[in-house]
């Protein structure tokens, strides 16, 4: 599904003091089968721009009552389309939409609620379905425990034991697979190695490499994390502000190290590595990923 | 997520909102007490002027104000209704059973409903306009006197204070969590309301589990200060009481007294 948004604003509390203006004016498009990574700081509008995605926030030309505010000036109307869904048309099915787009919150596993493993991770499933032919008790145990394997755990060790049993990470993965069992095309992931050590890190972007590959079609991972983004991704976008500063794949995105600091982001570890190199007068041609960092090195050292 | 809900500080600058805390909550009781000792039109209103002028200097929008009561209106509808039914008053137009209209009963009702209404506007002006910090001050400062008697006062006002201050936090966690059960097909608007109310298990659990989380977070961040609370604690922002509040304690008083005179000299309707 292809992701397609244009002139996207949204501002919170308009017309109160709390007024803030979290997207301004914002134009994207996402391909198909991108593992697409959402950079900025925190209150950069990424968050927002995500949850327009599968209509957790509405453009207001998609709500029942439509307010008859005159559009701005010079401001052409906001376009949204993911896929063949049109989210700026209230007759759009926001529920169908829902269930191709899936999105993995912050800290996923603080929303797990049920009694058992499978009974959390079926909840989607369930609720997704058409309300007059529930799925059946078979085909439930099939998607759990292919959603289960997804995300590397075992459904014979985990399905009846309590979520909240589960050590922190298992409990994350639990948490998307009761996103992925529903087999959403796009699957979006706001922070979703935030607050795991470096192994959990690395186990997590293992995971969604897997996923990209057989699972879901296109990725979305928001972060603002540069290694985690040099790392995985093909495409990358900053936001700064509530705008688009940025749309470039993260090996050129990382050569513009002063303009992304000065809207307050990092550069990864390996592309200050090669500018430290560089002011040595040592040019490293690399990929910023830790994988290609190495292979550049070796091959400098095989020349020398 | 940053969507505001109703009674929550309205951060603007205003002659009300500079006002001592302690004097709001005095003014909050003593308004209560004078429309719900007026009796009569003009008494009440008297108490709606009063109400309007002090809504005017607050500065608060008007929509924001009704939006409080809008909170209350299935309540005040009840009431009145129940009241209508089961007055028994003298002038009857109309019966059936234990259920009886009356001209009495109406009027009642509808002094009623006024009373509810003035209520629920003053007492959501109050916290429209002070901060959960400075109202907390307010009223540990106002029931001070009571530590001589070993009450205690400052920890009373402590766990006020972060039930006030934990209300946003939850409300937009409640919001939080919605939004990712949403995701997942979650649906609160179909269904009767039993399946109404199980579709709220997905966010009570998960609400619960992270109130008790910040629970214990804030009460170890506090040990961990090695927080005592009551003697000797200073306060960064020392209340005063100034011209303003002066104005404000005779504006009150000068209520009371008007409604209470009114009251005995002139009488009421009911």
């Amino acid at each position: 599904m292809r992701i397609v948004a244009e002139h996207l604003t949204h501002i919170y509390n308009e017309g109160s003091p709390f007024e803030a203006r979290a997207l301004d004016d914002v134009t994207l498009t996402i391909e198909e089968g991108e593992f697409f990574g959402i950079l900025g700081h925190t209150g950069s509008g990424k968050s927002t721009f995500v949850q327009h995605l599968n209509g957790l926030i509405r453009l207001p030309s998609s709500l029942k009552r439509a307010k008859k505010r005159k559009p701005k000036e010079g401001l052409p109307a906001p376009v949204l389309r993911v896929g063949d869904f049109d989210l700026a048309d209230k007759k759009t099915d926001f529920r169908a939409l829902r269930k191709k787009v899936g999105i993995v919150f912050q800290y996923p596993e603080q929303q797990l609620f049920a009694e058992t493993v499978k009974d959390d991770v079926a909840f989607g499933l369930k609720s997704f379905a058409d309300r007059k032919h529930p799925p059946e008790e078979g085909e439930i145990e099939t998607a759990v425990r292919e959603a289960l394997g997804a995300v590397g755990l075992r459904y014979e060790e985990v399905a009846s034991q309590s979520p909240f049993d589960l050590s922190g990470g298992q409990k994350r993965r639990v948490a998307i697979a009761g996103v992925l069992v529903t087999k959403p095309e796009v699957l979006i992931l706001d922070e979703p190695a935030a607050g795991l050590d470096p192994l959990g890190k690395n186990e997590i972007a293992d995971l969604l490499h897997r996923l990209h590959g057989d699972w879901c079609k296109t990725v979305i991972i928001v972060s603002h994390d540069m290694d985690e983004i040099a790392e995985n991704c093909t495409m990358s976008a900053v936001f700064a502000e509530g705008k688009v500063k940025y749309v470039l794949p993260p090996r050129e995105l990382f050569k513009h190290a002063e303009e992304l600091s000065a809207i307050g982001l990092d550069i990864p570890l390996v592309a200050k590595l090669c500018r430290a190199l560089s002011a040595r007068g040592v040019e490293i041609g690399c990929d910023f990923t830790a994988d290609g960092f190495v292979k550049a090195v070796l091959a400098m050292r095989g020349r020398a | 997520m940053k969507d505001v809900s109703f009674g929550q500080y309205y951060p603007i600058d205003s002659p009300v909102h500079r006002l001592d805390p302690r004097l709001k909550l005095l003014f909050l009781i003593v308004y209560i007490a004078a429309i719900f000792v007026a009796d009569s039109f003009w008494g009440l209103l008297a108490c709606a002027g009063v109400l309007l002028f002090s809504v005017l200097l607050s500065r608060v929008p008007f929509g924001k104000v009704l939006r409080a009561v809008k909170g209350v209106i299935f309540l005040v509808i009840f009431t009145a209704v129940i009241n209508v039914l089961f007055y028994a008053g003298e002038t009857v137009y109309w019966s059936w059973g234990i259920f009886s209209v009356s001209k009495e009963g109406m009027v009642f009702s509808a002094f009623l409903i006024l009373r509810i209404v003035l209520l629920v506007i003053c007492s959501s002006l109050l916290t429209y306009t002070t901060t959960p910090v400075s109202l907390t001050d307010g009223v540990e400062s106002l029931l001070s006197p009571l530590k001589v008697i070993r009450f205690p006062v400052h920890e009373l006002a402590l766990i006020m204070s972060i039930a006030l201050r934990m209300i946003p936090v939850l409300s937009e966690e409640t919001a939080r969590i919605q939004n990712a059960q949403k995701a997942r097909g979650a649906d609160f608007e179909s269904g009767n309301l039993i399946k109404r109310i199980g579709a709220f298990i997905p966010i009570l659990v998960p609400l619960i589990l992270s109130a008790l989380r910040r629970a214990d977070e804030l009460g170890d961040a506090m040990e961990a200060r090695c927080y005592m609370g009551g003697k000797k604690r200073t306060k960064y922002k020392k209340l005063r009481f100034g011209w303003g509040d002066l104005a404000g304690a005779l504006l009150g008083a000068a209520l009371l007294t008007g409604v209470i005179l009114l009251r005995i000299y002139v009488g009421g309707v009911i």
